[in-house]
């Protein structure tokens, strides 16, 4: 049993049918093709999985596809411009170094960008606090403090 | 002299942002789950819940029945799967035979039982909830100490002991070192169990090709070609007919440092079904059936004299290895051996190891992989004999250090270190902190009854593993160098990088090498199909052996270069710099890419000469490298609450020559966290039965971004004489030199209460109860 779902994923509109069952997550990598958005947890700890859902960061792992119905959802892919002009927030990972596997970034720059919208001038303390939800095991969250700080405000 | 430079920039030494990039921070990047091919099925893994379990009967009719489930494995399948092997070998190791999946008991928590495949992820995992297995739970044993005990239960009941292997070592004169002794003092020190976490969990992706019986893994592995080998035999499959793809590779720390049995499980399912599968692990499985890493139990003596000179160590080692030998389990040990004496001029070593078998998943190589250990030890015991001779720490370390003018050092546990000046870290790391300053400051916050630590670490390491008769498997390295025919060059490795950024770092070495731009560079690594054979990123060696390996490749390349050069000036006296052959005589030169051309249109070659510009090389590494650092960590211990707050974390490490700075410290910060985990927050708990407690993210406690103190990285740069670039390796430095400096700073914070040791992880809970007990433990 499958249901239709309509949504706009990185500025296009597209619809499928789904199992009720299906996780965004799933939905986003294994239907539309879409594998920036990692999963390493499935139980909403880690944030590999994070995308924007009608604006905000949300974990794509602990949603239904069927609960994406009707709005708008971006991912990682949808970040740089169209013609490839990075967002300042994947200019300053890269330039900070701010990741070393890559496996946590996708997830780690969309809760990042969240930061600096909220917030354009963070502290320090509040980039770590606004990074609780994303974990990394590489960098030490030392170069991505970095990133997002050199990021805020751009 | 040269007249035309193409190229005169060097980018070794600069801190150059990653050439690997642009692909993971634009989501394009391909990992072995982002991988669909038609036709694919899914793979899950029915498991033991029991630490101990014979198995009665499995029932996988109901788990067929399922619309979408395509087939079910069980051990009468796969019984004639080779074992998962162990590659470490120890006089009177006993081994037990590892099926990939259990015979007819279970020995740890997440032990593979059976195998479902199926159509869809989703209806994988329905049918194995649907496969029923009629379980006998037995006696589980899970602590070391336990486990040696008369009367444990027996985890393999043919070595009713729980013995894998008894190991000793021993150099000069301990027992008369000891008999003399002005003073001993001796400390039980823990390195609990870990869990490396890696944030991509392990994966497999394989493809059967009935046409040419040849089989493509694609595998979230630190080692292709090792994994292709060992694979090949366990199916029976011909090494020429394995292909092993490692596609991005999300984070190894050692656990991917491995052959597990669904390597070859998923080689076995493709083969039967004549379709791809995927197999990917959940974190769930990440935690129980992927490698664990430390596990031990420390019984640490020490003699010196009343002026702190360490004259003996003794060490009484009981590893935990878990139910079986994965790859190096046995060896890890061995390695904390090795480095027990640090830093130290210290000829006087005993070790005994007991490997001790436990119902949990193996422990084995986890960042640092039994130097940690050797490091936390002995860096804890130099402070416990400074503080039973009422020393200054860092007083106590330069007395005993390595001078600097002894070097190439035979320590006692055989191993030569290349080049060291051990005292210039310290000096630093004691100028950046202001340490007497800081001592001063310690006075006064004593006074007004605040908790406030200062910790030491002067660590060692043994990197760049390693000569290959001192490795379970060879230890070189290999790099192919081809400069194709428009100029641009590509470097093959065998070293299999998964985020250590050796795609920019080698095309820094190559570009110089070679007086190319970066951009016309392009390192390729872990396929192979593609890449000659090759060992591994891993113990720290990657840029001292795999970048040397592709050093002498291009110094090979260089004098063809110079043979085509010259014919192509009509010289004999032709020199290569800066991207171009120059005719010493006149001045005259022809750059790189016309050379390139030149050699495959081949219309005429240079005397003997073959054309093409291709060269590869394996190098054999003659030593392991010895970096070497001092840390220091200054704490802050809240009595009411047990908190402990990093008020400084300063790092200066000696990696040898530093190729790019950006991508040390990055290494450094990352490996200060795993330090820091261990130190602070993580252990993997089994509890009586078998039951991993901590099974979860939600329950082991890796560093979050607001868990991190900032880190103050700097170096001091003692090149290795051992390799040409004179690196050391950078990797697990920071891992090492960390919690012995945490554990030192909390307790001198806690020393006006009498302690003198506390075992890892220092919880607030188990801080707290500290102080309440006014530092009893």
């Amino acid at each position: 049993m499958t249901k239709n779902i309509t949504l706009t994923i990185n500025g296009k509109k597209r619809t499928d049918a789904v199992e009720p069952r299906m996780l965004l997550i799933h939905y986003l990598r294994e239907v539309t093709g879409l594998t920036g958005p990692h999963i390493a947890c499935e139980t909403s700890l880690c944030g590999a999985c994070t995308v924007h859902l009608d604006g905000k960061a949300i974990k794509s792992c602990t949603m239904f596809a069927v609960q994406a119905d009707g709005r708008e959802v971006l991912t990682i892919e949808g970040l740089a411009a169209a013609d490839g002009k990075l967002d300042p927030m994947q200019e300053a990972f890269w330039n900070e170094h701010g990741l070393q596997c890559g496996f946590c970034t996708p997830g780690m720059i969309m809760t990042a960008k969240q930061i600096v919208e909220r917030n354009p001038k963070p502290t320090d303390e509040e980039i770590r606090h606004g990074l609780e939800g994303n974990l990394c095991r590489c960098t030490g969250y030392q170069h991505i403090v970095n990133a997002v700080r050199a990021a805020a405000g751009k | 002299m040269a007249t035309t430079i193409t190229k005169t920039e060097t980018l070794v030494g600069k801190r150059i942002r990653r050439r690997e990039d642009p692909r993971l921070i634009t989501g394009t990047a391909t990992y072995v789950d982002d991988i669909q091919m038609p036709g694919m099925h899914h793979a899950c893994i029915v498991r033991s819940p029991h630490g101990a379990a014979n198995i009665k009967a499995i029932n996988i009719k109901p788990a067929l029945e399922l619309p979408g489930v395509a087939a079910v494995f069980t051990f009468k399948d796969t019984e004639k799967v080779g074992p998962v092997p162990c590659g470490a070998s120890l006089p009177g190791l006993r081994v037990p035979h590892h099926h990939i999946l259990a015979k007819d008991r279970v020995y740890f928590v997440g032990h593979p039982v059976a195998v479902v495949v199926a159509t869809d992820r989703y209806i994988a995992r329905d049918g194995a909830d649907l496969v029923e297995v009629e379980w006998e739970p037995l006696p589980a044993v899970t602590d070391v100490e336990k486990a040696l005990a008369k009367g444990a239960a027996a985890v393999h009941p043919e070595w009713p002991d729980n013995t894998a292997f008894n190991y000793h070592q021993e150099h000069g004169e301990v027992d008369k070192v000891f008999a003399e002794a002005e003073v001993i003092v001796k400390e039980r020190i823990t390195s609990q169990r870990l869990i490396p976490t890696a944030m991509e969990t392990r994966g497999v992706v394989a493809e059967w090709h009935a046409g040419d019986r040849s089989l493509t893994l694609h595998s979230s592995t630190q080692i292709p070609h090792l994994l292709r080998t060992l694979v090949a035999q366990m199916l029976g499959i011909e090494e020429n007919r394995l292909r092993v793809v490692t596609p991005e590779v999300g984070g190894g720390f050692g656990s991917k440092l491995n052959v597990y049995a669904e390597e070859a499980l998923m080689g076995f399912v493709a083969r039967q079904i004549g379709k791809p599968v995927k197999w990917i692990e959940s974190r769930r499985e990440n935690f129980t059936c992927t490698i664990h890493g430390r596990g031990h139990v420390d019984y640490y003596e020490v003699a010196a004299k009343r002026d702190g000179t360490i004259l003996g160590i003794k060490l009484k080692l009981l590893q935990d290895l878990g139910a079986y030998h994965q790859l190096l389990t046995p060896a890890i040990p061995t390695l904390s051996v090795l480095m027990m004496p640090g830093l130290y001029n210290c000829q006087n070593i005993r070790a005994d190891i007991v490997g001790v078998f436990t119902n949990a998943v193996p422990t084995d190589a986890y960042r640092g992989a039994g130097r940690p250990e050797a490091t936390h030890g002995i860096e804890r015991m130099v402070d416990i004999l400074a503080a039973e001779l009422k020393m200054d720490p860092a007083e106590i370390r330069y007395k005993n250090f390595i001078p600097k003018d002894a070097f190439p050092y035979a320590t006692a546990t055989g191993l030569s270190y290349d080049s060291g000046n051990y005292a210039a870290p310290l000096d630093k790391a004691l100028a950046l902190v202001d340490y007497k300053k800081l001592r001063e400051e310690q006075k006064k916050a004593r006074a007004e009854g605040r908790l406030m630590g200062i910790g030491i670490s002067t660590y060692g390491e043994i990197c760049a593993m390693g000569p290959s008769p001192a490795t379970p498997a060879g230890g070189w390295e290999s790099a192919t160098v081809k400069i194709e025919p428009g100029g641009t060059v590509t470097v093959m490795t065998g070293c299999s990088p998964h985020g250590q950024g050796e795609e920019t770092t080698f095309a820094q070495i190559a570009a110089d090498e070679l007086g190319v731009g970066i951009d016309d560079v392009l390192v390729v690594h872990g396929d192979t199909a593609v890449v000659q054979y090759g060992i591994g990123t891993f113990g720290s060696r990657g840029t001292a052996i795999g970048g040397t390996a592709m050093y002498y490749a291009i110094q090979e390349l260089k004098e063809k270069i110079k043979k085509y050069g010259a014919m192509l000036l009509g010289t004999d006296d032709v020199s290569f710099a800066s991207g171009a052959c120059v005719d010493n005589k006149t001045g005259k030169s022809v750059p790189l890419a016309q050379i390139a051309g030149a050699s495959y249109r081949a219309l005429t070659l240079p005397p003997k000469t073959e054309p093409g510009l291709v060269a590869t090389y394996f190098w054999e590494p003659p030593n392991f490298t010895f970096p070497f650092g001092a840390h220091i960590v200054v704490t802050e211990v809240d009595k009411d609450t047990g908190a402990i707050a990093l008020k400084r974390y300063v790092a200066v490490d000696d990696c040898g020559k530093i190729i790019n700075p950006l991508i040390v410290d990055g290494q450094v910060h990352g490996g200060v966290a795993q330090g820091l985990g261990q130190a602070l927050w993580e252990q993997a708990i089994y509890d009586d039965t078998g039951q991993l407690v901590t099974g979860e993210l939600m329950d082991y406690a890796i560093p979050k971004a607001s868990f991190m103190p900032w880190i103050e990285s700097s170096h001091t740069e003692t090149p290795s004489p051992v390799n040409p670039l004179g690196v050391k390796g950078v990797g697990e430095a920071g891992t090492i030199g960390c919690s012995p400096a945490v554990v030192n700073s909390v307790v001198d914070a806690l020393s006006p209460l009498g302690v003198r040791h506390i075992d890892m992880p220092m919880t607030p809970e188990k801080i707290w109860k500290l102080v309440q007990a006014g530092g009893k433990a």
